[in-house]
């Protein structure tokens, strides 16, 4: 990809609002954000501190809205940014945050540097200074319609096979059903057991849903590598096929960020509300639970803990709902001592898994994870995020951990009152 | 001559510059603009800006734990540093008489000097962090030392007045005060007002997703 500094720098400035201004107003250089981000306390290395990474942006802002900044520009006190800088940063941005947000909830000054590398990102994506791997996963993402390359041939392959070990109809292209479901691309390829766990549970809770043959894909590559038009692009496909359809809920699935995609910064990608609402899975199930619709018996006793995805969690507000599930089929569900909105990511989240040059330092970091599970001695770990999943799998086999990951979905359909038998 | 400038004329200078400049900064924060959130809200925003206005007080407990110094010599400075500023006799009169017109109950000579004492302690750390822990000597500027140190010699100069009762240090005591206004609101000392807004962004997005930030 060609770089273009000049945009780089003219997009940054347009990201610049009320809440980045009074953030870099507010910060101190106090480095407790560092504390809070597993890329600094795996690595003691002082470059990983969260804010550290916003220092482009911050040169800018300060060049841009403030006396001093200004006044030293003027005076050749200051340099302005440079390309340089973008090269130099790159790595900072993309390779070492997952854009977890832990370092959000322990700023003195409340501030939101998760918001803040968001927004940079959108920069760094402008000016061409984004990692390869990313650039090619949303570039498959605007051409092919996922960043995997799964294509509708490839979810209806996988559909077959769904429909016979479970023996029931996967609806597609239902107009006027409820509930209108997505998919992330690593559930389709790595993980379709999650598409038959919700084919058994909506089919025992009577749930009326369809698959979009237009829009089945989760993922949203533009919102990771921090590119507005891409993530808009994206999104649009959801929301004109729900439309279409007219269903009145799309299901937003075991992934991350797709849910901070379709719920968050949707809305505000293409302008306007929708007119269906959003719910994720977890949500879902948790309520036709407590209405008495999703009957649940037995449970498992083994010792097994829930790894938060950060995004549907920290960032997303879906903290009870797994609990709640977890509580009615695992009695031997223990929290980590740092979790929900404090849990500490996989190492993998915001596109550091689709950046094949982070692997080595997200292989590194996942020791924080590690630690973690070793202090509570489990040997099952639940999740909900596809992505969280792999990136715990590949972590487990390269620290040689005998802990399995399994989906919180899976193990609720598991437990079903009247499970349905494969056909 | 020089007395009689610092303890009129220029006292009033520092005081427009600070409250232009205050202003100044942020109005600049709020001209920047910020888009509506489309989103459908699960809770309100503004109990959780309100909410995390206050919450931000009590550090998360891992992060307590791996950076207690900062938290522990943050508050004893800040603590310290509000009742020298608010409580000392002399800053009552000086408050009273010059802006206010009324004044209030002051600290008792030994409660001055405990919170002189922990306000020293707790700039002194935090000023040995910056200097030592790799983060924090990687993040800092010209501008987090500058302040620092005119904070410094403010308390210091302060003290020594008060103590030794002798004008020219009160005067030495008030310039520097003076100069601290000045250079207040081109600073990160603006955190003292700004950490409001930035609390409240933060809590009224977390609110609206449901999450207690």
């Amino acid at each position: 990809m060609s770089h273009d500094f000049a945009k780089g720098v003219e997009v940054l400035s347009r990201q610049i609002d009320s809440r980045i201004a009074a953030y870099f107003s507010a910060c101190v250089h106090c480095g407790l954000c560092a504390e809070a981000c597993l890329f600094y306390t795996e690595t003691d290395d002082p470059r990983y501190t969260p804010i550290y990474k916003l220092e482009p942006m911050r040169r800018l802002w300060k060049a841009q809205h403030t006396f001093w900044g200004k006044f030293a520009i003027k005076m050749g006190l200051s340099k302005p940014l440079t390309e340089q800088d973008f090269a130099d940063w790159e790595e900072l941005v993309y390779d070492s945050c997952t854009m977890c947000g832990r370092c959000s909830m322990v700023c003195p000054v409340g501030n939101d540097i998760t918001y803040m590398i968001r927004k940079e990102r959108e920069g760094f994506s402008a000016a061409g200074y984004a990692p390869v791997g990313m650039q090619e996963a949303t570039h498959r993402a605007l051409t092919i319609g996922s960043p995997m390359g799964i294509t509708l041939k490839t979810l209806q392959a996988a559909l077959i096979h769904v429909e016979k070990n479970t023996g029931l109809k996967i609806p597609m292209d239902q107009p006027g059903a409820d509930y209108m479901t997505l998919f992330s691309s690593m559930e389709v390829v790595n993980f379709p057991e999650y598409i038959e766990s919700i084919a058994r549970i909506f089919d025992a809770a009577k749930v009326s849903w369809t698959i979009s043959s237009e829009a089945f894909e989760a993922t949203n590559s533009g919102i990771q590598i921090g590119s507005h038009d891409a993530a808009r692009e994206i999104v649009s496909r959801v929301v004109n096929a729900a439309e279409s359809l007219g269903v009145k809920y799309v299901i937003s699935p075991e992934c991350g960020h797709a849910y901070t995609a379709i719920r968050w910064e949707g809305p505000n990608l293409i302008g306007r509300p929708y007119k269906f609402e959003i719910i994720h899975i977890l949500e879902l199930l948790d309520q036709l639970q407590k209405d008495g619709r999703l009957l649940l018996s037995g449970h498992t006793d083994i010792p097994l803990t829930f790894h938060d995805p950060c995004q549907i969690v920290r960032r997303g507000g879906v903290v009870e709902p797994p609990r709640d599930l977890l509580a009615k089929v695992a009695t031997g569900f223990v929290e980590m001592a740092d979790h929900g909105t404090m849990n500490w990511c996989c190492g993998g989240g915001g596109g550091v898994s689709a950046n094949e040059r982070a692997e080595e330092l997200r292989l590194k970091v996942f020791d924080r994870k590690r630690k973690q599970i070793e202090a509570l001695g489990v040997k099952t770990m639940v999740t909900a995020c596809a992505n969280c999943r792999i990136v715990l799998e590949e972590g487990i086999e390269d620290r040689e951990m005998d802990v399995q990951v399994i989906g919180l979905t899976e193990l609720v359909a598991e437990h079903l009152s009247h499970n349905v038998t494969p056909g | 001559m020089i007395g009689e400038l610092i303890d009129g004329p220029f006292w009033y200078f520092s005081l427009v510059v600070f409250c232009i400049g205050v202003l100044f900064r942020l109005i600049s924060i709020l001209r920047a603009g910020l888009k509506p959130d489309l989103a459908v809200p699960r809770s309100g925003g503004s109990t959780g800006a309100l909410r995390n206005l206050f919450s931000r007080f009590i550090p998360r407990r891992d992060v307590a734990t791996r950076g207690r110094l900062t938290f522990v010599a943050g508050y004893l400075f800040h603590i310290g540093l509000f009742a020298l500023l608010f409580f000392a006799r002399p800053h009552v009169d000086f408050i009273a008489e010059r802006i206010t017109g009324f004044s209030w109950p002051a600290l008792p000579y030994w409660a001055f000097i405990i919170s002189a004492e922990i306000a020293f302690i707790g700039l002194l750390l935090l000023w040995l962090h910056r200097l030592l822990h790799p983060v924090t000597r990687l993040l800092s500027n010209a501008d987090d030392y500058i302040g620092t140190g005119l904070v410094f010699l403010v308390m210091l100069t302060g003290c020594l007045a008060l103590a030794q009762a002798f004008e020219p240090l009160r005067l030495l005591h008030l310039f520097l005060a003076e100069l601290l206004l000045i250079y207040f609101p081109f600073s990160s000392l603006m955190h003292a007002f700004t950490f409001v807004f930035s609390r409240s962004y933060s809590g009224a997005v977390m609110g609206r997703k449901g999450v207690n930030a």
